[in-house]
Formats: C-alpha cells, sequence, structure tokens
C-alpha cells in the first residue's frame, strides 16, 4: 500500500544549471570499456552512473542492481545545439519577438484591442522600432533570416533577452526559452540503456549508448578542432554533426534527416521511439502490464458446473497462489495447509521468502508465527478472476468460484459462453488469482456471474441457456411430452435436482419444468416457436407458442429461447428483477440447462441427411418455383433490352433491372422456403429452428432444395471477365445462372460454377470480418478514451475529470440500465 | 429525488384507470419512488467507459456493407460500421446525406406532395437537353432542349440564358435551342466549356440529386440524397418542425446545438437498430451529450474531445505522445491527475467506481487487537481468508472490513422487497 500519493505532475523544460546539478559525472571521452574490460571513468559507461551488472553496487549510491534508481551524467557541448523536439517553438519566438531588442511583437502588444493577438508579423518592433526580416524554418533544424542562416549560437542570444514578462504572453511556462537551445546535454542513467552479455562475454549496447558514443566523440573532436584554431568549414562540418547525433538521439524518425541506422542497418531507436506508439513506454509498459499469478489454457464445456464456477486443473491450482496472512485467528489453518504440501512459499516478516519442501517443512511448521504470510496454493471455493480475450466489454472479465478438476482444462457452463463470446473449438481463456483482499471483496460483490446476467448494454439478459439447453427444454416442454413418475424422478436426478414429486402416477414437460420456477412468478408472453398466424387467438394457440406463467406454474406454452435464452430470455430477466436474491436466478439457468440436456440425453437428438429427403412431387413443386423464378427475371431482361422496363424512382434502368431480378429470384426461394417448411419431415432440425436454439428455415432450405442469390457488396456477381462472370458465358448474358444464382441445394451438390460462386461470397465474408474488427477496434479505442473519466456523481450528474458537467442527469431519468428492465422500470409489477 | 416525468405521467393514467384515492395513490407512490430510487446509479458509477463498450461491442458485430436500401424509397444510404464511425468521427459531411422532409397538413394532397419535391429536386442543364453539337468553325455549342422535360419540369426556357454564367461566353435562346457563343477561339476551353454549360444549376435545391415521395403512416413525406435545410425550410408546405436531414452539422447551423444533439441521437440509434443491436439510448444520449457541451460539435477523436483532455498524460497516451510531451514542457502544464489513466500510469488507485472511495473503519468499543500492536499499519488491512477464518471474523467483530459503499449498494439492491 503508498503511503504517499502523487497529487500533481508538472511538465517543464531542463535548465542547463539542472542538468549539471542532478548529473553525478562529467563525460569527456567516448571510450566505452578499458583493455580489462572495466568501464572508463568519464566514459558513456561510467560506474557511477548506476549499475547494471548483477554482483556490483553504485558508486554513487551504493545501491545494487534493482535498487539503484541511476543516476545522470553530463556533457559540455563545445558549440549550442537546437534541441530538435523544440523546433516548432523556436520557430514561432523567433517569428514573434524583436531581432534587435527581443520583445514581443502582437500587434495587440500595443492597439488598444487587447486580446485579440494577431499571428501575423509585424514589419516594425513596436517597442523599439527595429525593421525586422523574415524568418524561415527548413526543416529540420535550421533557421534563416533572409536566407542568411541564423547559428543556434544568436538565436540563444536573441532568446536570453527575452524579458520573463513576455514569456507569459507567449505562452511558455515551462522555463527560460533559451533553455530550448542546448549547452549542457543531460547522458542518461545507464538503466535506462543497459548492454546485454552475448555468450562468448562479448558485450551489446544500447542502441541509446551508441548514440551517446557518436555524440561524445564528435564533440570532443569539434572541441579539440576549435583549441587548434581549425578552418572555419571543419568546425562547421563537426558542429553539423553533433546535431545530428543529438537529434537522432531524441527521435530517429523525423523527416528531412537520415535514419541513424546500428552496424547491422537495422534503424536506432530514439527517445521517442520508446515512448510512442502500441508498444512504447506508455501504451505497453505503463498501461498494459504483464502479470503473474494467471493462467491460461484451453476452455471446455461442462453442464454440471454452476454458471459461477470454473473447473481449474489440478496442475494449475498448484502452481497459483493466495497470500495467506497468517494471525492468531488462523494459524492452525495455515500449519494445517503447510503439512497437507498446499503452501508453496512462506514469507518470513523480514522480507525473506522460503519455498517450501518436504525438507524444510517441519522445521517450518515449527517456526510459523502471527506475521508471516504464506503462499497457498488455489482450493476449492476461492474466487478468481476469469477472462476471454478481446475483452470488448466488462463481462469478458468476471468473477467464478474455483471447482479443482482433472486434465488440462478449464471447464465452464456452457450458459456463460455469451458475455465472453466463447466456443469450445480450442478457445483458451485467461483466469487471475486475485492477491489482496480488497481485489477478493470486489470480485465478490460485483464482479461474480450472478451479479453480471443482465447485460449494461441493453438491460437483457447476457446469460441463458444456449444450443442443446434450449432444445431439451422445448422438447421437455412440449404438449405431447409426459413421463412417468419413474421417469421424471430418474430425470431430475441426473439433472442434480432436489424436488419432491407430488404423488402422481403421469406428469408433463411442464410441470417438471414448473418445478424450476419460483413461487409467485407471473408473466404472458409469445415464444420463439410462434408462426405469426394472422389471427392470434393466444392461449388457444394450436402451436402452443403463447406461454402463461401463473404463480411459477407453466399454464401453456412451449418454452424456448424467447424464454431462457441468452439475449431473449424474458423468463430469466424477470426472474432477475423480481428477486432481490441472486442466487434465484443462478439456480434458475443452472438447473433449466442441466434439465434441458438430461432430457435430451434421454430422448436422443441427432440429425442425418435422410432428415432433408423430399417426397418427389414436392421436388417437382421447388423445380417449378425455381423455375418460374428464373423465367420471371428472363422476362425482366428481355423487357430491359427492349427498354419497356419499368424504372423504380431514383434508380437508373440497370439498376431497377438488377432490383428486380433480385426481388422475383427472392421471393422464388422464400416461396420455396414455404413449401419446404410444410412438407418436410418434423426432424431435429426443425426442432432447432423451432425453438430458436440453432439455425433457422433459411439454412435448412439451402440444404435441402436451393442456396439462392450469391452477392458480392450486395449485389449479383459482376465481376470477372469484360461484359461475364465465367468464360463459358456469352458476353452480356444477364440470366440469373450467369450471375451467382445458385438453384442447388447443398444436399444435392452445388455445380462446379455454382460452387465458385459460394465460395466467392464466403470470401467476401472473411474479408469483411478481418477488416471490419480492425476498423472497430481502433473505433472503440477512441470512444474509451473520449469517455474513460466520465462518472456518475453523487448528486446523479455526470463529470468528467475536470468536474465539467456532460449531463445534469445521468441518462437523464438517473436510470442505470443494469438495474431496469430493458431500459424502462416496470413499476406496475411491484404494485399488487 | 423524485421520480422521472414519464412514470409521473405513467402513473397518473394509473391512477386514473384505477380510480385511486388520493391516500391510495400516495401509498403507491411512495412504492413507485422506491423502486426507482433503486433502479437508479450507484455514485461513482463510470458511465463513460460502459457507455464506450455498450456502444463498440455490437460495432464488432456490423455489417462492414457500405450501402444499403432506405426502405422502398430506393435511395441508397451508407449504414452499418462506416456510417457509424462517421457519426463519432463528426464529419461535416456525410458520405452519403438525405434529408426526410415532412409536409404540413394544408398540403397533405398527392399533387402538392409532388410539387414540393418538384422544387427541391436540382435540374441540371443536361437534365433538359436531348443533344449538343460543338461548331468549332464559329465556335459556338448548341444545344437542343427536349421540350416534354422542359414542361415538366415547368421551366421557362426563355430565361435560360439568364441562369448560365460563364466567362467569355455568351447565352442566347431561339426556338427550342439554346447556343452559347465563345469570344475566345481555344478549342480546349470550349470543350471544357460545355461540360460547365451542362452542369449548370437550372433549378430547384443545389446538390439534392435525388427526390423520392412515398407513403408514411397515412403521411407524405419525401426523402432526398443530398441535402440542404435551409432552403428546403423556405419552400411553402414544408413541415419544418419535423423536417430532418442527416448530417448533424447542418443541423446544429441550422436549428442549434440541441437540434444537432438530437440529430448524432438520432442517426446513432438508427444505425444501432437497423443493424438489430439493441443498445440503451441512455449510452447514445451520455455520447451526444459529451460531444455537444461545449455549444458545438467535437469529434470522438484526436482533433476533438480526446485532443483537448485537460491531463497531458492522458493525451500523450492516445495519440501523438511527442507532440503532446513536447507542448506540455514548453507550456509548463501541471497535470491534476484526476482521471483513471493518469492514476494507472502512475501505479495508484484510480478515483473512480470502488476507487473512488477511502475507507474507514471503526474498531469495535473495547476492542484489543493483540498482533496489531507488533506489525504495521500494512498488515492491519489485511484479514485472513478461509472460511475458517471468516467465521471467526464475524464472530469477533475483529474488522469492520473493506466497507465499501459499492459493496453494499449492490447487496442492497439484491435485498429488494
Amino acid at each position: 500500500m503508498a503511503l504517499s500519493k502523487f497529487r500533481e505532475l508538472e511538465f517543464s523544460l531542463m535548465s542547463p544549471e539542472l542538468v549539471k546539478n542532478m548529473a553525478r559525472v562529467r563525460i569527456v571521452t567516448s571510450d566505452l570499456y578499458d583493455a580489462d574490460g572495466y568501464p572508463v571513468e568519464g566514459g558513456v559507461m561510467d560506474p557511477r552512473m548506476g549499475v547494471i551488472d548483477p554482483g556490483f553496487h553504485c558508486r554513487t549510491c551504493g545501491g545494487g542492481i534493482g535498487d539503484c534508481p541511476g543516476h545522470f551524467g553530463y556533457l559540455e557541448l563545445a558549440k549550442p545545439i537546437i534541441h530538435v523536439l523544440y523546433t516548432k517553438f523556436v520557430y514561432y519566438l523567433l517569428k514573434h519577438t524583436c531581432r534587435k531588442c527581443s520583445r514581443i511583437m502582437t500587434v495587440a502588444a500595443k492597439s488598444p484591442k487587447a486580446g485579440k493577438k494577431s499571428t501575423a508579423t509585424a514589419a516594425k518592433c513596436p517597442h523599439c522600432n527595429a525593421q525586422q526580416k523574415k524568418v524561415t524554418f527548413a526543416k529540420p533544424y535550421a533557421f534563416y533570416e533572409d536566407k542568411e542562416e541564423l547559428s543556434p549560437m544568436t538565436i540563444r542570444e536573441r532568446f536570453e533577452k527575452i524579458p520573463d514578462g513576455d514569456l507569459k504572453a507567449l505562452g511558455i511556462r515551462g522555463g527560460r526559452p533559451e533553455w530550448l537551445i542546448l549547452t549542457l546535454f543531460p547522458i542518461s542513467p545507464v538503466t535506462m540503456r543497459p548492454s546485454i552479455t552475448l555468450e562468448g562475454g562479448e558485450r551489446s549496447e544500447d542502441d541509446l549508448t551508441h548514440k551517446l558514443v557518436d555524440m561524445v566523440r564528435i564533440n570532443q573532436s569539434l572541441k579539440e578542432n576549435i583549441d587548434i584554431g581549425a578552418p572555419e568549414f571543419i568546425l562547421n562540418d563537426l558542429w553539423e554533426l553533433v546535431q545530428y547525433h543529438i537529434s537522432t538521439y531524441f527521435d530517429n524518425e523525423l523527416t528531412g534527416v537520415p535514419l541513424a541506422r546500428h552496424r547491422s542497418g537495422r534503424p536506432l531507436k530514439g527517445i521517442v521511439q520508446r515512448l510512442k506508439a502500441k508498444d512504447g513506454r506508455i501504451r505497453g509498459n505503463l498501461l498494459g502490464k504483464r502479470v503473474n499469478f494467471s493462467a491460461r489454457t484451453v476452455i471446455s464445456p461442462d453442464p454440471r458446473l454452476s454458471i459461477n464456477e470454473v473447473g481449474v486443473p489440478e496442475i494449475i491450482s498448484q502452481e497459483l497462489t493466495i497470500p495467506e496472512y497468517v494471525t492468531n485467528l488462523n494459524i492452525k489453518h495455515v500449519k494445517e495447509l503447510l503439512r497437507s504440501g498446499k503452501v508453496n512459499y512462506v514469507l518470513r516478516p523480514d522480507g525473506r521468502r522460503i519455498k517450501v519442501s518436504e525438507d524444510n517443512k517441519k522445521d517450518l511448521i515449527d517456526n510459523l508465527t502471527i506475521g508471516w504470510t504464506a503462499d497457498r496454493q488455489l482450493q476449492e471455493g476461492d474466487i478468481i478472476i476469469f477472462n476471454r480475450q478481446p475483452s470488448l466489454h466488462m463481462v469478458s472479465m468476471m468473477a467464478h468460484r474455483v471447482k479443482i478438476t482433472p486434465y488440462r482444462t478449464f471447464r465452464m457452463n456452457p450458459s456463460v459462453c455469451p458475455p465472453y463470446n466463447a466456443d469450445f473449438d480450442g478457445d483458451e481463456m485467461n483466469l487471475h488469482a486475485l492477491q489482496t483482499e480488497e481485489a477478493r471483496t470486489e470480485a465478490e460483490c460485483i464482479m461474480d456471474v450472478k451479479y453480471n446476467i443482465k447485460s449494461p448494454r441493453s438491460g437483457g439478459p447476457v446469460i441463458g441457456l444456449d444450443l442443446d439447453q434450449i432444445s431439451g427444454i422445448f422438447l421437455l416442454t412440449k404438449k405431447t411430452t409426459l413421463l412417468s413418475k419413474e421417469d421424471a424422478s430418474q430425470l431430475l436426478a441426473e439433472a442434480g435436482i432436489e424436488a419432491d414429486l407430488p404423488d402422481k402416477k403421469e406428469f408433463t414437460g411442464k410441470e417438471l419444468f414448473s418445478m424450476l420456477l419460483p413461487k409467485g412468478l407471473n408473466m404472458e408472453y409469445k415464444a420463439n416457436c410462434c408462426e405469426n398466424c394472422d389471427d392470434c387467438t393466444r392461449s388457444g394457440c394450436e402451436h402452443d407458442a403463447w406461454v402463461i406463467i401463473k404463480n411459477g406454474e407453466v399454464k401453456s406454452g412451449c418454452i424456448d429461447a424467447k424464454g431462457v435464452g441468452a439475449f431473449k430470455g424474458k423468463i430469466i430477466s424477470k426472474i432477475d428483477t423480481l428477486y432481490e436474491d441472486s442466487e434465484e436466478v443462478k439456480n434458475f439457468i443452472d438447473r433449466a440447462g442441466r434439465l434441458g440436456i438430461a432430457f435430451l440425453m434421454r430422448r436422443g437428438f441427432s440429425l442425418g441427411i435422410s432428415d432433408l429427403d423430399l417426397d418427389s412431387s414436392v421436388h417437382m413443386r421447388i423445380d417449378q418455383e425455381i423455375k418460374k423464378a428464373e423465367k420471371e427475371s428472363n422476362i425482366l431482361i428481355e423487357k430491359f433490352k427492349k427498354k419497356e422496363l419499368k424504372i423504380l424512382p431514383g434508380l437508373t434502368a440497370e439498376a431497377s433491372l438488377e432490383a428486380q431480378i433480385m426481388n422475383t429470384l427472392a421471393s422464388g426461394v422464400s416461396n420455396v422456403s414455404d413449401i419446404i417448411a410444410d412438407n418436410i419431415k418434423k426432424s431435429d432440425i426443425i426442432v432447432m429452428a423451432k425453438s430458436g436454439s440453432k439455425g433457422s428455415m433459411i439454412n435448412t432450405t439451402q440444404m435441402a432444395a436451393v442456396v439462392g442469390q450469391e452477392t458480392i457488396l450486395g449485389k449479383r456477381i459482376k465481376r470477372g471477365y469484360m461484359n461475364r462472370t465465367l468464360p463459358h458465358i456469352r458476353p452480356g448474358d444477364l440470366s440469373p445462372m450467369s450471375h451467382g444464382f445458385v438453384s442447388r441445394g447443398f444436399k444435392d451438390g452445388l455445380t462446379p460454377f455454382e460452387l465458385f460462386w459460394n465460395i466467392m461470397n464466403g470470401r467476401e465474408g472473411l474479408m469483411d470480418k478481418s477488416l471490419r474488427t480492425r476498423k472497430s477496434g481502433y473505433m472503440q479505442r477512441r470512444l474509451i478514451n473520449a469517455l474513460q473519466d466520465l462518472k456518475v456523481q453523487h448528486d446523479l450528474s455526470v463529470r468528467n475529470a475536470n468536474n465539467q458537467i456532460i449531463q445534469f442527469m445521468a441518462g437523464e431519468d438517473g436510470v442505470d440500465p443494469t438495474k431496469s428492465d430493458n431500459g424502462k422500470i416496470n413499476w406496475k409489477e411491484y404494485i399488487v | 429525488m423524485t421520480v422521472p416525468p414519464l412514470i409521473k405521467r405513467e402513473f397518473k393514467e394509473y391512477a386514473e384507470k384505477h380510480r385511486l384515492s388520493p391516500q391510495e395513490q400516495e401509498k403507491l407512490m411512495a412504492i413507485v419512488e422506491a423502486v426507482y430510487q433503486k433502479s437508479t446509479y450507484d455514485p461513482e458509477e463510470p458511465v463513460g467507459v460502459v457507455s464506450a463498450q455498450s456502444l463498440s461491442e455490437p460495432a464488432t458485430q456490423m455489417t462492414m456493407r457500405t450501402y444499403h436500401f432506405a426502405g422502398t424509397a430506393g435511395i441508397q444510404v451508407t449504414l452499418g460500421l462506416p456510417r457509424m464511425i462517421e457519426i463519432f468521427d463528426a464529419r461535416k459531411e456525410p458520405r452519403t446525406p438525405t434529408m426526410t422532409i415532412h409536409i404540413d397538413k394544408e398540403h397533405q394532397s398527392i399533387e402538392q406532395v409532388k410539387k414540393i419535391a418538384e422544387q427541391i429536386k436540382e435540374v441540371k442543364l443536361k437534365d433538359i437537353v436531348v443533344s449538343n453539337v460543338i461548331d468549332l468553325t464559329d465556335m459556338w455549342i448548341k444545344c437542343r432542349l427536349d421540350s416534354a422535360k422542359v414542361k415538366e419540369f415547368d421551366i421557362d426556357a426563355a430565361s435560360l440564358p439568364k441562369k448560365i454564367k460563364l466567362r467569355g461566353a455568351e447565352a442566347s435562346y431561339e426556338g427550342g435551342n439554346l447556343t452559347l457563343k465563345s469570344k475566345n477561339l481555344d478549342i480546349r476551353a470550349l470543350y471544357k466549356m460545355k461540360y460547365a454549360l451542362l452542369e449548370t444549376h437550372i433549378k430547384g435545391i443545389k446538390g439534392v440529386s435525388q427526390v423520392v415521395v412515398t407513403k408514411e403512416e397515412d403521411e407524405w413525406v419525401i426523402n432526398t440524397l443530398g441535402s440542404n435545410l435551409k432552403q428546403v425550410f423556405e419552400i411553402e408546405g414544408v413541415d419544418y418542425a419535423r423536417s430532418f436531414c442527416n448530417n448533424m452539422f447542418e443541423m446544429y447551423e441550422v436549428l442549434g446545438i440541441e437540434a444537432g444533439r438530437t440529430a448524432i441521437i438520432n442517426q446513432a440509434q438508427y444505425t444501432m437498430e437497423e443493424q438489430g443491436l439493441g443498445v440503451d439510448v441512455r449510452y447514445i444520449m451520455l455520447l451526444a451529450d459529451l460531444m455537444t457541451v461545449d455549444g458545438e460539435i467535437k469529434a470522438i477523436g484526436r482533433y476533438g474531445i480526446s485532443g483537448q483532455k485537460a491531463s497531458v498524460l492522458v493525451r500523450a497516451s492516445f495519440e501523438e505522445t511527442k507532440k503532446h510531451l513536447v507542448a506540455a514542457s514548453v507550456r509548463g502544464e501541471k497535470d491534476q491527475l484526476k482521471g483513471a489513466i493518469e492514476n494507472i500510469i502512475l501505479n495508484q488507485l484510480a478515483p473512480i467506481g470502488t476507487g473512488a472511495f477511502d475507507l474507514v473503519g471503526r474498531i469495535p468499543e473495547g476492542f484489543v487487537a493483540e498482533e496489531e500492536e507488533e506489525t504495521t499499519g500494512k498488515k492491519a488491512s489485511k484479514t485472513p481468508s478461509g472460511e475458517k477464518s471468516k467465521a471467526a471474523k464475524e464472530k469477533k467483530h475483529k474488522k469492520v472490513k473493506a466497507a465499501k459503499p459499492k459493496k453494499e449498494a449492490k447487496k442492497s439492491k439484491k435485498s429488494r422487497k
């Protein structure tokens, strides 16, 4: 726990005095190591600037590796150098100060219209009336005044004369402007540019060290040349070179500056490159960190676990630890843990960490006293955080309870897949063992799965039954399902549900399901299997699609995706809002899921190719329907050629034709779909489509009869050769067959050309997906960055970090969608 | 906190329907109020992050397909993820600007609506020209007008020459022909002039290339591609209270910032719903409010909200790290470290959510901590875990543990009647 807190962070410029004062060493030589391999004093690797080799101690502070933060050195530059990062400000200052008196030169300085600063350069100084010259900035670091170059020296002299009072007006508050021109250069501590020893004892220096060596060497030679009175052009060349090295030390991606390269040809990393972008210091190390106490492995389903449990492989549980602080209350417990080998490390109050082994176990048990800490292994019932990437959501990280299981995968209830967007085709997930009591408390009270059943996004449930669970419940609650008492009790036992069965011979599936519902639940809704009849008879529905639940008993209707599915589940949503204890919903989902699967296991559930078989008469009708659609399209094409086609408002003739062809074909396919719906065997495929557990009538149609139009960018397939899609097609052919209409189903098989079109469509989908994830990922980053510091205050207003009010009432009514029912408050339900 | 107006209205209706006496009403209102109270936000809830996630998580499921037919109207509009990005970027001009124009009650007959539509649709010279000829010897361009179209668009052909304002040329009209005489003799310029001539705006509102009249729920509505609200509002018969366009900048400029805000909300919500993705409006409203707090529409991103944040660290961590750090040092900026990111960088507890509260523990009277004297305060904040110690904790009232308001709030939610 931090004892002191940062309240404010101030940014400012470094003065030469500061550089000198904080430095411990004056760097005078570009040599790194002497003949014996020891760092040279006064060199860039001077041992007084910090330690990087294990076993050595810092000559300045005495700290070892990790204790010594490193210390700066300084280099006396032979001639002043412009700091590249500040060239923009140097240019700005040159433009707005007088070349003679260095006073600020804004028109506003004299005119009565104060406050309106003009950015235009004045021709004459308003203070000393000196005629001004035009200053130009040539990237990367040269300044000209009417074509005459300004040396850093002159610039520095000018800046020195700028009075402090003018600085404020110029917007400079971080220090004196002459500090933008370097005279003393801070040599960074060795700790921030450690060298690595390769095998064979050869040393490989950091990029920054290389840069510093160059800098010091050229600076030294410049100094010597000045001393011997070398000709001007030599001096200027060297000066320019120092400027280059210092510039690339800061930033090696400057426009107009050749990249400084390593001997191998790899561009060197400047300080800016270290900080910048995704893997830079800020985003890569300060905002995102690698963590300990975490595990990752493949996930697999286990419907017998509760939704807020997670099966952790034993090997993982032995590796992950949680600190147990030894007090007089738990010392016995910890000793017991130690004895059974469930403690990996013990931490003594003096900071020594001891690994527990068979040999020292006895000693440790004897010595263990209050004040020690034991890193105990993960146990059943521990709370941990479970996560799947990409973490787009708050529900991508939720707290689960540990259940130790054999084998090597994490196991989870399939009902929690939707929030994580997980499936079991090889997905991996991460687990984090919580290390502090605070973290565990928060995980328990906020992050537990049972408190996150309702999505904050829409106010509806994100957790619910899925796939087979829904199919099972749907089949169970069908009108025709009758079970003997023996079967019923067997089913409940298999599902792990404890309940007293009334003394009856036969049970309906609805009765069985009703046992899961809390007493006092009343609701009425239309189920997923509703066929949208023209006149709804409601409770008299022949498809049993009108669900009525009275006092926790299903009076009519099948329970399907609308009732218990993730995202839709009305029953789940209702139980969650109505019952104070989240255990209630959790138990409902657990038990309903298990019941569904148990029933499905007894009944059996499978599909085969023959499920898609159709009578030959039906086949004929389908063929006719498709032929009819094609014929109609051909008639449209004929009309188009004769220019008799009805042109749709706002479209060209070609576009109208396309739209009309697409419409005819689509309606043809949908007619086929209707025929199939009426005539196909009532197999398990239909059960899935009806209950909403997986698939739809469209999928069935595509398999059994006709795939339909394949599209690229929402249009019929147009690309390929000139005026035709494939070489065997006549140029200019507009018929459905030649533009991606697939008139066969998957079961019968596609022709090679049809398959080609199908694959074209599939490829488009793949491209779309990869493009979309990138685009939406960046959008999310931007959104999060813009909105991250908004929070609800105690008065329900929304404010940002500056305390600026964004909304007077959060969401205009102060209602948290997570606590609402799909965004609304159903207050009527509370009034009886 | 009083109950929001919507619930009040609902309650009033309910009360009238069930003929409740004032006493009953009062009693029931108390229940309603309690229900409302329980549904409000917990203080310090990070709504911003939740909003951002709620808006962008469904975006991953959106289609990239740019174009879609807007209903039967036959106008193609950008939708899906590209449109969403367009809204958040606050582009000055959307890729497909459209208007939805409502007509007032007095002009609801189909003839009148069509007349208004005609006034709106832009007519260029090329729309009414059958053929054009260039005469290179005399340097003129001759356009034959389609007399049927001239009639259809109700154009006074004789006044056409006045509308053509091309430099170095003179237009004249005679018997169904429009002639443009060039004064200089550059052939290439003449060709260029031909295109300029054909693109001349004759009638209607500039930029409105498509106009479709449709019936929406017993009412005639005009949908357009291309927008210019200001000019449309001047046409008689247009119901300017209900007409709108999909360009929030235009809405803002013509109708003010509140309209701009509403436009953002409506457009974002429409885009989401069109894709079949349910997102609570409150999140979209928060975003729209953030984009418009300062009285002008600001984009989400580098040049908008994120680039104008007060904290140097927040700006540097987003984009353009170098620029922000360098500028901060020259200006001598101070970071107040009030936000979440800044504190994460400094390895401190961020003042958001449960992190915004301090822990206050009260040691029960007469309690003497045996081990606390010998250890530091550091250890004092830790409690032993494990079921055994937990039971002991409760029994002995050892410490009032981490009673964060958040925890209590969450628990109280679940202890509803």
